[in-house]
């Protein structure tokens, strides 16, 4: 959690892209994204877990797709014009690594404020609260930031 | 382009010079006798202290200066090289490297400690210049006098040398008279100021050895040509020759020889008769008074090299394998556009470019091949050194020097082979006791050998000990709970427990190994490195620790598929032969295996393994690859062809994925598996199969 403090600077807000995964709205912390693309070619990985089933060549380098709607057992949909690969760089083992992440739409870029921070309810949300950082508030609305590591590990 | 520090510059050179120091002094303790690689030491530490001095490393050189004075006696042939003088000047020569890295001043006492015995090892000998008449007997007559003369390159004065303070440094041996050589002088006219066209000639008078004077042009002796001419010769270093010569005669042995001789020279040691008989049977017996300068004048003179090298950060190496990477991979898609076009030209280029890149990436990976040699010779030190530790005599067997493997394969080498040394002397190779009471001889021997095998290199460690006790092994196993009792196991799965971490059988832990810390991280680098390892073992025999690893980590040479709608990469190395498979076997199971020239050979079918979409292709191909020591065959719907595979590393979240050994990017932009054949067959194998190849 530190880590979210820092990034938001002594303002305490944070940069965050907001993104459509199903029915859901993320937010990710902005500093972690590479690039926003559209949809490229996928490339199956047999025997792979199935929120990793694909890899995609971005800019030279082999990168694995993440579909975390298989990981939060939401239906997985067709692509449609808004479907975007949003590439984002992680931690994994103190070593950087590229992942690229299927979203089925991408909102804006926006600030968020930290001390809206909520604690994951227990009850009400429908995931393994490991998988989510934090729940902040934006607008009337709250978001999830997403714990990628947990989600992807 | 970056400027190089010389400090970095001398930091490069200093770590080459004092592995080339550690290798002579290992290569001493096995021969004593070698002179030249005496000298061989003597010039490495002198080129350190000399380089050391010129770039403010001056406590590098103050000590250097320290060591080398009390190595000049061995030189002298004053004292042997016995194991203790040895055993001190490669802790000296750590100390060296100690003063280099980290400049701490608090380490001065250890360096005093080494000085103190390496003078009570040298200083204790019996050859004190007092003892032995005017002088010692020295197997180099050293004269009264040299007529030296010196012709330096023109451009000497541009490369930063100053022939001036030479002359200098020489007048300071004894009296010079110096002329100058001036008959190249041009006119002024025409005259170079930063070009030298003057030489001299210098006679030099006094008791100064040959090696002295050249020490003086050390540093400029590739870009000068330097004659010593002794002026007359003293009555001992006459009568030295006369012994040596005596000497030489086929049966008199060195000390009948040394009696027979009437000079005070007593205290003389074996070795130093030895040498002197040596040097002269190098060279005919007259002049007298030329043999012995000459010949340590030739054997002071670097070999001629054969091809001139130079020194390249290793990070410039990385990003031109990464350019020529991309250089492939924008070919591929020319390529693939070009096929695609009726206009014969462009063709024509894509091919040329094809041909030009292929020849490109074999170059570049050429210059990343590094003999493993490098990385044997750093563990002659660590056996020598565990040997003597553990009191456990090893001999240390090194073969296959010369196999080449990337760079970056051999760096990451290093450590796992460590690992497996030490195991093989701790707990392989048995103490001098046991050894003879099994019956063995009391040294033990350790093989480094390297050797290609297709695609892949294999490295092995082999000791002659005990063997691995696969009881004991599982008995631990079952403690630790790694596998519940009773449970069949073959010998190779039960080795398999030695790579878990924290398993140990050592009964003690001893201060190298036995912690149980190691096998899990040789296991890990070795399949990081997309490699494997092999264990063979005999009971009272020995073990072998036999590692497999691929060639390069960069570029190979693919073959490309097509399975349903995707397409793989196969490496072209373990590909032995493609056929078509008989119709009868397209369906069905039960049957997968084929007969090739009366061999059985199972077959896979990778539209099963991969779960491929699309409809099958009426003739399926087979792709039999060999994996270790048998073949299987791959089916295929489609064979692409030839494809120049840059290798991309899967991401550690696809770490699970095994029968994938990397990705590459294909023409077309999009990225395709590349197949890793042992770990299909591994994968696919199931208990029918295996049964099938066990019959065949």
């Amino acid at each position: 959690m530190t880590d979210l403090v820092e990034a938001g600077g002594a303002a305490g807000s944070l940069q965050v892209v907001m993104l459509g995964i199903g029915s859901e709205t993320f937010a990710l912390d902005a500093g972690m994204v590479r690039e926003i693309i559209d949809p490229i070619p996928t490339t199956r990985v047999a025997g792979a877990q199935p929120h990793l089933a694909h890899i995609v060549n971005v800019r030279g380098n082999v990168v694995p797709l993440a579909d975390i709607r298989a990981r939060f057992g939401m239906p997985v949909t067709a692509a449609t014009p808004d479907t975007r690969f949003v590439v984002i760089e992680l931690d994994l083992d103190g070593d950087a690594a590229l992942v690229a992440l299927v979203a089925d739409r991408v909102f804006e870029v926006t600030a968020v404020a930290l001390e809206t921070r909520q604690q994951v309810p227990t009850i009400g949300t429908s995931w393994r609260p490991e998988y989510i950082r934090s729940i902040v508030k934006s607008g009337d609305d709250f978001v999830i930031i997403p714990d990628m590591q947990q989600i992807l590990n | 382009m970056t400027t190089l520090d010389p400090r970095d510059v001398f930091l490069a050179e200093a770590s080459e010079l004092l592995e080339r120091l550690e290798t002579t002094l290992l290569d001493l303790g096995d021969r004593p006798d070698d002179t030249a690689l005496i000298d061989t030491a003597f010039r490495a530490l002198h080129t350190i202290k000399g380089s050391g001095a010129m770039f403010g490393f001056d406590r590098v050189a103050a000590f250097t200066h320290d060591f080398e004075t009390a190595f000049d006696r061995v030189r002298r042939g004053q004292i042997a090289p016995s194991v203790d003088l040895i055993n001190v000047a490669l802790s000296a020569k750590d100390y060296i490297r100690t003063l280099i890295e980290e400049p701490d001043p608090d380490t001065a006492v250890i360096g005093e400690a080494i000085l103190a015995e390496l003078d009570r090892l040298v200083g204790g000998a019996p050859a004190q210049p007092a003892a032995a008449g005017p002088m010692p007997p020295a197997p180099a007559p050293t004269p009264n006098g040299w007529r030296i003369g010196l012709t330096f390159a023109p451009d000497i004065l541009r490369n930063g040398s100053n022939p001036l303070a030479l002359l200098d440094e020489l007048a300071e041996l004894g009296a010079c008279t110096i002329v100058p050589r001036l008959g190249d002088l041009p006119d002024l006219e025409d005259l170079d100021p930063e070009s030298l066209a003057i030489g001299w000639d210098v006679t030099l008078v006094g008791p100064v050895g040959r090696e002295a004077i050249e020490d003086v042009f050390l540093f400029v002796r590739d870009a000068m040509t330097l004659t010593l001419e002794p002026l007359v010769l003293e009555p001992v270093a006459q009568a030295m020759v006369a012994q040596a010569a005596a000497t030489q005669a086929p049966a008199a042995a060195s000390k009948p020889a040394q009696a027979a001789v009437a000079v005070p020279v007593a205290p003389v040691s074996e070795a130093t008769a030895l040498t002197a008989a040596a040097s002269t049977a190098l060279v005919a017996p007259a002049p007298p008074d030329r043999n012995t300068p000459d010949r340590s004048l030739s054997e002071r003179r670097p070999p001629p090299r054969a091809a001139s090298t130079m020194r390249v950060e290793a990070e410039r190496l990385d990003e031109l394998m990464d350019r020529v990477g991309e250089l492939v991979i924008a070919q591929a898609r020319l390529s693939q556009l070009a096929g695609l076009q009726a206009d014969a030209g462009i063709k024509t280029i894509a091919e040329e470019i094809e041909r030009l890149s292929a020849q490109l990436r074999d170059t570049t990976m050429g210059i990343r091949m590094v003999p493993i040699g490098t990385l044997f010779s750093r563990f002659r030190r660590l056996v020598h050194d565990l040997s003597r530790d553990l009191g456990k005599p090893v001999t240390f067997v090194t073969d296959g020097e010369e196999t080449e493997l990337d760079k970056t394969v051999i760096e990451r080498l290093a450590d796992p082979l460590v690992h497996l040394i030490r195991n093989a002397i701790d707990h392989g190779v048995e103490a001098p006791e046991c050894r003879v009471a099994a019956g063995k001889a009391e040294t033990g021997r350790i093989a480094l050998t390297a050797q290609h095998a297709g695609a892949q290199v294999l490295v092995s460690v082999r000791d002659d000990g005990a063997g691995l006790d696969v009881a004991r092994i599982r008995a631990k196993a079952e403690e630790r709970g790694l596998v519940q009792p009773g449970t069949p196991l073959t010998d190779q799965q039960v080795y398999q427990f030695l790579f878990a971490p924290g398993f140990s059988t050592a009964h003690e832990i001893s201060a190298l190994s036995g912690r149980g810390v190691g096998m899990d991280v040789v296991k890990k680098t070795i399949e990081a490195l997309r490699g494997s390892i092999d264990i063979t073992t005999e009971p009272g025999a020995g073990t072998a620790i036999v590692l497999r690893l691929p060639l390069t980590l960069a570029i190979i040479d693919g073959l490309l598929i097509r399975v349903g709608e995707a397409r793989y990469v196969l490496p072209l190395a373990a590909v032995e032969e493609c056929i078509e498979l008989p119709g009868d076997r397209h369906i069905g199971h039960g049957r997968d295996f084929l007969s090739i020239r009366g061999d059985l050979v199972p077959f896979l079918r990778l539209r099963t393994l991969f779960e491929a979409t699309g409809e099958p292709d009426p003739h399926q191909k087979v792709i039999v690859v060999s994996v270790g020591e048998t073949r299987i065959g791959l089916v295929a719907d489609q064979i692409l062809g030839n494809h120049q595979t840059v290798i991309k590393s899967l991401s550690k979240l696809h770490a699970d994925v095994a029968t994938f050994s990397g990705a590459t990017i294909l023409g077309d932009g999009t990225a395709a598996l590349i197949i890793d054949p042992a770990q299909v067959a591994a994968a696919g194998q199931p208990d029918g199969l295996r049964a099938y190849q066990e019959v065949a």
